[in-house]
């Protein structure tokens, strides 16, 4: 560990500046700019859209659940439950998703065969091809039907935990079932950046815990996954953000009717981006301006996650 | 406690590559023996297969026998496992565990084997093993602070604390000084003396003066030519190797005259 930071790149020289130089160095600093540009033109989108029906809204905002806002004067309308919802729904699916997705890295980098893993890293990549609208389908067309018995005995057995309370939906699209779906979807980036990570431990520290006659499991435990914990936080968080904004699988899945419960197994959770979704065909008055608003909270939950993620990563590197 | 080690016809692969070649040694308990040679020359890959660490590498393997006393280390009934118990390593660059204390990094692999080892049972042996490493009274005060803010001399005996409070019969050193200072050099040097009164000692290096101050056996590896395999040359007393060595090439190596 050195505590020096020396510049790896020498600073430019006062003679003459080279054309190729210049103009790479002007590509890459507008690059740079752009995209700072084009997120701050996004907000500032949202923000002036949104602004009409926020100034008009007779409810407020951030707190209310209920979601009057096609009208011409007087809209009532707040993302209360609706962010409720889409947190909800992100939190069901990192739960269930982290720990199967470090159990696919640790098996990809320490377990498997080196074919077996090359072939299960690619399957695990795969999943992240497939389109949000496919999941959609299988979440609906199958996994739902799957889970009606499952949910029924839920609320037989656990119906005193106030999640698991019954009596079940019959349908099965319910907040649990969009997390579920969800966790399928971030499935795939958590493991990756959890499997980037544990390739990069240290040669010395594996080795270490080997020479004092850990078995692999307990060396897994004491200089993998304490190296690997900043990466796996940091994957989970970016799996979150895009559960967060997962609109098109949710809209399909979830049966919606603006309420805030915990209970899992009744429908009537939504989330913003599937509330946008199959409210901006039919809006009008305020309703559009009302939306951008919502999908405004939404940026700003994203963007506090995944400044979140990039933090908590970067601390991590930092330390090791 | 300290064991002897019996090598008899081993050779090491790494996958089809013969990394060295037919190697037949004694080392006796409580003393310290050195290997040295020119880099490559199969010195570290030899030292890891005495506890079974040159199987981690893949496509690595050993063929041939090594005795622990009594047990072959690679019988097929043998968990490579309990060998590294029995067998510590240190290695060339000090790897403390970065998340860890220095009270965590010396009890950890001791609480792989025993789990319920008591408050009181842990801190004596902390505290042993850190005394034994010479390491006590500079870190005593600081036993909660992570092990990678002590400095590389630090660190390296720290790494030892940590083998020894295995209790293991035999420890390896894999050229444990070659990334210090010559103060945390002498430091280790001298720790290494007053280990062998209870550990057989295997140390690789690749500085002589090194292995003519700790060692009282040498053994001297070579290539018999680049790209074959490392053979054992010569092993003998360490006086008797650096002053009246019995082979050519031993002689060639040790004055700095190659080939």
């Amino acid at each position: 560990m050195t505590t020096t930071d020396a510049p790896t790149v020498a600073p430019p020289s006062k003679g003459k500046r080279r054309i190729g130089d210049v103009a790479f160095a002007g590509l890459a600093r507008g690059s740079g700019i752009l995209i700072l540009l084009i997120l701050a033109g996004v907000a500032a989108f949202l923000i002036v859209q949104a602004w009409p029906s926020l100034s008009a809204n007779t409810a407020n905002f951030i707190t209310d659940k209920a979601w009057d806002a096609n009208v011409r004067e007087n809209p009532a309308f707040g993302v209360g439950a609706l962010a409720f919802g889409t947190v909800l729904a992100a939190g069901i699916a990192l739960l269930l998703a982290t720990p199967v997705a470090v159990g696919i890295a640790l098996f990809i980098v320490y377990y498997a065969p080196r074919r077996l893993a090359s072939l299960l890293g690619y399957m695990v990549d795969l999943l992240a091809a497939i389109p949000s609208v496919v999941y959609g389908l299988w979440g609906i067309g199958f996994l739902a039907p799957q889970l009606v018995p499952v949910y029924e005995g839920l609320a037989r057995n656990l119906g005193w935990i106030p999640l698991f309370a019954g009596p079940a939906s019959t349908s099965a699209r319910t907040i649990l079932t969009a997390g579920i779906v969800l966790a399928v979807m971030i499935l795939p980036i958590i493991t990756a950046m959890s499997r980037d990570v544990f390739h990069q431990v240290p040669q010395g520290h594996r080795e270490a815990a080997l020479a004092m006659g850990a078995t692999r499991w307990e060396m897994i435990r004491l200089a993998v996954l304490p190296f690997g914990k900043s990466g796996v936080i940091g994957g989970a968080m970016l799996g979150m953000g895009r559960a967060l904004g997962e609109t098109m699988a949710v809209a399909m899945i979830l049966s919606p009717s603006l309420i805030v419960s915990w209970n899992l197994l009744q429908s009537g959770n939504q989330t913003i981006a599937g509330h946008i979704a199959l409210q901006y065909p039919e809006a009008t008055g305020y309703g559009v301006s009302a939306l951008i608003a919502a999908g405004l909270v939404l940026f700003a939950i994203t963007l506090v996650v995944n400044m979140g993620a990039r933090y908590i990563v970067a601390r991590g590197n930092k330390e090791s | 406690m300290a064991k002897r080690i019996d090598v008899s016809g081993l050779h090491v692969y790494y996958g089809d590559f013969l990394a060295v070649e037919d190697v037949s040694m004694t080392i006796e308990p409580r003393s310290v023996t050195a290997f040295i040679g020119s880099s490559g020359c199969g010195k570290s890959t030899f030292l890891r297969t005495l506890n079974r660490m040159h199987e981690v590498t893949p496509g690595a393997r050993a063929e041939g026998k090594v005795l622990l006393d009594d047990m072959d280390i690679y019988a097929p009934d043998v968990d490579p496992v309990l060998v590294r118990g029995e067998v510590g390593m240190v290695f060339q660059k000090a790897n403390p565990f970065p998340t860890m204390s220095i009270y965590d990094n010396v009890i950890a692999g001791a609480r792989l084997n025993n789990k319920r080892m008591s408050k009181a049972d842990a801190d004596g042996l902390v505290e042993e093993s850190l005394r034994g490493a010479n390491l006590w009274e500079e870190v005593k005060d600081r036993l909660n602070k992570p092990g990678a803010g002590l400095s590389g001399g630090q660190q390296q005996r720290l790494c030892i604390a940590r083998a020894t409070a295995v209790k293991p019969s035999v420890l390896l050193m894999d050229e444990p000084c070659s990334a210090l200072d010559p103060i945390s050099t002498l430091a280790i040097e001298d720790l290494i003396h007053k280990l062998k009164e209870d550990y057989t000692i295997v140390i690789v290096t690749h500085n002589m003066q090194q292995a003519a101050r700790v060692s009282d056996r040498t053994a001297f590896f070579n290539l018999s030519a680049p790209g074959k395999p490392g053979r054992l040359i010569e092993m003998g007393e360490t006086n008797k190797i650096f002053t009246r060595p019995e082979k050519k090439e031993t002689e060639n190596y040790i004055t700095g005259r190659f080939g």
